[in-house]
Formats: structure tokens, sequence, C-alpha cells
């Protein structure tokens, strides 16, 4: 009898402890999430809410007077398209270009045959632990002919030791009797490469291309150091430049708005918040498009960081 | 053809060599881009001005490095510099065990679309540049923002803060914005690690009647200790470096003498008031320590858990 009454109450004890700490795990991590998506929601909201009270900070919770004329309105910015266009590109190109250098380079670590195999993968693998520092590499750049360049944003970011370690890694794991059957077929190197070693790679590569393509997407510092002509200028830098010159951005606005200022009330009127906010948003859509999609290449993405060369 | 033959000495010698060819562009790359800047360092050894190439008139010794230490002002402005860097590394170590924790507790939710819900949103904020985060944070934080509004609105403040033109507590509204955009990612890494714990362990110890702390507190802490050690002697490692596209696109002239890190301080140097030469030798100083605090905490993973992260 004072048995189960004793188990009974270490029972109820215990899990009135659980209970309180599922209690404040919910809470916080509900807080946590509110804050990182709220931000997301509340410049959306903005963007598609009357611009007049936008700008009032009026709109925190629910969208006010829907309309999308700020996304109309912006793609009239001339820069903006042609920036968009830009960050399209070297996204594109890049991410291209870096995905199949590192199937290539991690294949041919892998040949035996491969003339100092060793060496070479070594000075590769190297950089990733070193680096000459940004001012160096900015007069480097420009020695090179690549400031004001748009190979400038695709050509340093070609070789990557990581992702090549990890195309190694996984070829390494491909059975070389594939490779064996097609060289007694004829096949040469390059051949076995495209035909044989590249469709196998697929999973691999998809992760490597998802995080390229984030990294060419996010990337600021390179338009930063090297490009002064604003034809070269990315949706990053661009937003940048919008955050901290108002009064550029005012000019913007009235540039314009002016044209279409008859047909536009107040409520609709383009202003300094708006632009920022539309942007931003512009900016941010495409990393959410393909979030749902790369979700699943977390875990190896964060082999990435952690793989050893 | 007998020239052939003495350069290789079987066809299989040549098809290696042919390989070799193909990766040859690639090297060549690697070359240009991490290689041949190294020999940028020379700048640091001579008075550079920009639109005229280097000559020998100008090349100045160590002039660079002894101003760093000689000059009381240019020391005073690198204290600072130094001070802020290890500041911002500091905190970030200090508090090196929030992802940690946070996912220690994301495990034990058992409502499972919840913490995948968590884990989606949390995740998110790693993925858009700092040009975006900053972006939010003007647009939050702006005095017509959702917290300067709300703020009023609840009446806790009369006018509006400017908390992003304010040189009060940069170092730690930084460390927040950072936490804020890695904190769900570097969970996923201690995550992975808990979901590689042993099952049994855990059921044996709910058999002998531990609860829910006990279990997290002599099961999963211990079990994911090695990586939680792993990714601080990185951060060790990384010290000095703190990437300066943060500080960069938060900085203006309120917060300027909290924010400049050592990576932004060498940036600003060359291209804001054109020292080239001063910013080079500062950053090969840099490169010197940090690739010798990568050494060291390499060995120290080493000795300790068997096998260094290089």
């Amino acid at each position: 009898m004072t048995s189960t009454n004793q188990s009974k109450k270490i029972h109820y004890k215990v899990s009135v402890g659980d209970r309180a700490i599922s209690v404040i795990t919910y809470v916080l991590y509900s807080i946590f999430a509110f804050v990182c998506v709220y931000p997301f929601y509340y410049i959306f909201i903005n963007t598609i809410s009357n611009n007049d009270m936008s700008a009032r900070g009026k709109i925190l919770f629910l969208p006010k007077e829907i309309h999308f004329t700020n996304y109309s309105q912006v793609m009239h910015i001339p820069n903006l398209m042609n920036a968009f266009r830009i960050s399209v590109e070297r996204t594109v190109l890049g991410t291209a270009l870096t995905v199949v250098v590192a199937a290539f380079l991690g294949y041919m670590f892998t040949r035996g045959t491969l003339w100092h195999r060793k060496l070479w993968y070594r000075l590769v693998a190297a950089t990733m632990y070193f680096n000459a520092g940004i001012i160096p590499w900015f007069l480097t750049m420009r020695n090179l002919h690549l400031t004001n360049n748009f190979f400038g944003y695709i050509l340093p970011l070609a070789v990557q030791p990581f992702y090549i370690i990890l195309c190694k890694t996984y070829c390494e794991a491909i059975p070389g009797e594939l490779e064996d059957a097609a060289e007694i077929d004829g096949a040469g190197t390059l051949k076995i490469f495209f035909s044989i070693i590249l469709p196998i790679s697929k999973p691999i590569l998809a992760t490597i291309a998802v995080f390229a393509a984030v990294g060419q997407w996010n990337a600021f510092q390179d338009t930063l150091l090297l490009v002064t002509d604003s034809k070269l200028y990315t949706l990053q830098f661009l937003l940048y430049q919008y955050i901290n010159q108002a009064s550029s951005l005012k000019a913007l606005v009235n540039n314009t708005s002016s044209s279409t200022a008859m047909m536009a009330s107040l409520a609709h009127a383009q202003t300094a918040t708006s632009i920022r906010m539309t942007v931003t948003i512009i900016v941010v859509i495409p990393i959410l498009c393909v979030y749902p999609f790369f979700q699943r290449y977390f875990t190896k993405g964060i082999m990435l960081g952690a793989v050893k060369g | 053809m007998m020239k052939k033959h003495r350069l290789f000495k079987s066809t299989k010698e040549r098809h290696s060599f042919y390989e070799f060819l193909y990766i040859l562009p690639f090297l060549i790359l690697v070359f240009l881009f991490s290689y041949y800047p190294l020999y940028g360092w020379v700048y640091a050894f001579f008075d550079y001005r920009p639109p005229y190439p280097l000559t020998m008139d100008n090349f100045v010794g160590l002039k660079w490095f002894r101003s760093i230490v000689e000059n009381p002002v240019k020391m005073q402005q690198v204290l600072k510099v130094l001070r802020n860097t290890f500041a911002m590394s500091g905190l970030n170590l200090l508090f090196s065990w929030v992802p940690m924790i946070f996912a220690v507790f994301l495990n034990e939710i058992s409502c499972k679309p919840f913490k995948k819900f968590v884990q989606t949103v949390t995740t998110l904020p790693n993925f858009i540049s700092w040009v975006l985060v900053y972006s939010i944070a003007y647009c939050i934080l702006s005095s017509t923002g959702v917290v300067n509004q709300s703020l009023l609105g609840i009446g806790a403040i009369d006018k509006p803060m400017l908390f992003l033109q304010s040189s009060n507590h940069v170092w730690f509204k930084m460390w927040l914005w950072n936490t804020w955009k890695n904190a769900g990612w570097t969970a996923i890494m201690y995550i992975a690690a808990i979901s590689g714990i042993d099952e049994q362990m855990v059921e044996a110890a709910k058999v002998d009647g531990a609860n829910r702390m006990q279990i997290i507190r002599n099961i999963t802490i211990p079990g994911i200790l090695p990586t939680y050690f792993v990714l601080v002697m990185l951060q060790v490692a990384n010290f000095l470096s703190n990437g300066m596209e943060q500080f960069y696109v938060f900085q203006n002239s309120f917060n300027k003498d909290a924010i400049q890190v050592l990576d932004l301080y060498v940036y600003n140097l060359a291209m804001g008031s054109g020292g080239y030469s001063l910013s080079t030798a500062i950053s090969i100083l840099k490169s010197v320590v940090s690739v010798v605090l990568l050494c060291v905490t390499n060995g120290v993973t080493k000795k300790i858990r068997g096998e260094g992260f290089i």
C-alpha cells in the first residue's frame, strides 16, 4: 500500500517538473520563432498596405487597404531591374561554374593516375586555412583587371575547396568497377566524368548548388570592393544604398511617381519607406522560394562546415 | 618522336600527364586567387600611393609595422579596434552554449509539427545576407517602425528611441543580431549530435526513474559536449576574424568607435583613407596570429579528442 503510494507520489512529482519544463520551453520557442518570422511578415504587410499609413507606422499586424502598386512601381526604377538581372546572372553562372568545377576536381583527385595528385590536392585544400587579407586580394584583383568586371563575381568563387572535398569523398564511395568497365569500353577520363560520375553525383551536386547559389545571391562584399560601375551593381548592393541614401531615394521616388502621379492617390504614392521595404521583400523572395527545397540538404550542408581536409 | 619517348616513359605516364593538363586551368585559378594575393603583402613594406606603381624608391622596410607601436595615435586606434574585436568575439564565445541549449530543449518538445516549425523558422535568418538583416533592422527599429510604435503604444517611452544611431550597447546589439541570424543554424549541428546518442541509455535512465532534467544533464549534454568543444575551438581559431560585413552594414558615425573590429578597420583604413600599406601591414599581423591560433586549437583538439579539424 505504502509502496504504491510512494511510487505514485514520485511519478506525480516528476510529471509536475516535466510539465513546467514543457510549458516554459513551448513559450520560449514560440517567442523565438515569432522573433524570426515576424520581421519578414511585418515588412511584407507594409509593402501591400496604404503607403501613407505605413510611413506613419500604423501597420503592425494586419495589412490595411491592400494594393500592389509598390511592386509595379518599383519595376520602373531602371537601376533596380538591371541589378536584378546582374544578381540572377551571377547566381546562375556562378553556381553552374562552382558546381561543375567541384565535381570535376573532386573526381580528378580520386584518380590515382593523376600526375602528382596528392600535391595538387593539398595545394587546393590548404587554401581553406589562410587568406592574404582583403586589401592584398583587392590589389590582386585590380592587377588582373577584374575590378568593374562581371567575371570578378564568378571566377574567384569557381574553385572552392570545401565543395571539392565533399565531391571527392562522394566519388570515393562510387564502386571502381564502374570506371573500370567504362575504361575497357574505351572511354577516356572526360567521357567517364560526363557520362558516369556527373549523373551519379547528382545528390551531392544538388546540395552544393543550393549553398553556392545562396552564397552568390547574398554576396555583397565583392561588389563593395571591386565595383564602381553602377551597371554592375547587384541587388544586395543597391538595397544597401537605398537604406543609407535617403536623398537619392527621394529623387528616385519623385522620378518614378511623377509620370503616374495623376493616377496614384496619396495612399499609393511611393515613399522612401515603401521603396525600401518593397526592395527588401524582392531580395528575400528568391531565398524564401528555394528554402523549402533545401531544407532536406541541411544536414549535408552542415557537413560542408565540419568536413575534414 | 624520340623526345616524346624521353618525356613519357609509357603511355600510362603520358595519360597521367594529360589528366594533369585537364585540371591545370583550375589550379591556375587557385593560384591566382589564393596564392598570388600573398604577393600583395609586399605592399606593407612600401609607401604605396595607389595610382603609381611600386618602385624601389618608396621601399620603407618595416616603417608601417613600427609605426603601429611607435605612433601613439595609431597605437591608440589599434588598441581600440582590438578591444572591439575581443569584445565581440568574447561575447560570442561566452554565449556559445546558447545554440546547444536551444537544441537540447528543442529535442525535448514532443509535438513534432511544432518542433519542425520552430526549426524551420529559426534557421531561415541564416540564409539571408547581412544587408538584408540590416534592412530588416532598419525597418523594425526606425522611429516609425514596429518596435518604437509598440513601445510608444504601451507608454514605455514618450519619444522614439534611435536604436541604430546610438553608441550604447553596440557590442551587445551586434551579438544579438548575430545570435538571431546563426543560433538556429548552429543548433542543427547539435540536433544531429543528439540524434546520434544511444536511445537505450535514455530508456535505461527512464527505467531507473530519472526525470527529464537528470536525463538532459547526465546523458544528452555529455553526449553532445564533443561537438560543443570542436565548435568552441573553431571559434577560438577565428577569434580575430569577425568578418566585416555585419559591422560594415551596421556602422554609422554614432557607433563607429565601438563597432570597428579588425576586419572592418583594415577595410576602412585602405578604402576610406587610402592607407593601403598600413592596412596591409595590419592584416599581415592578423593573418600570422590567426594561423598560430588555428594550429594551437587544432593541436589542443587533437590532444583531447584524438583528431583535429585540419
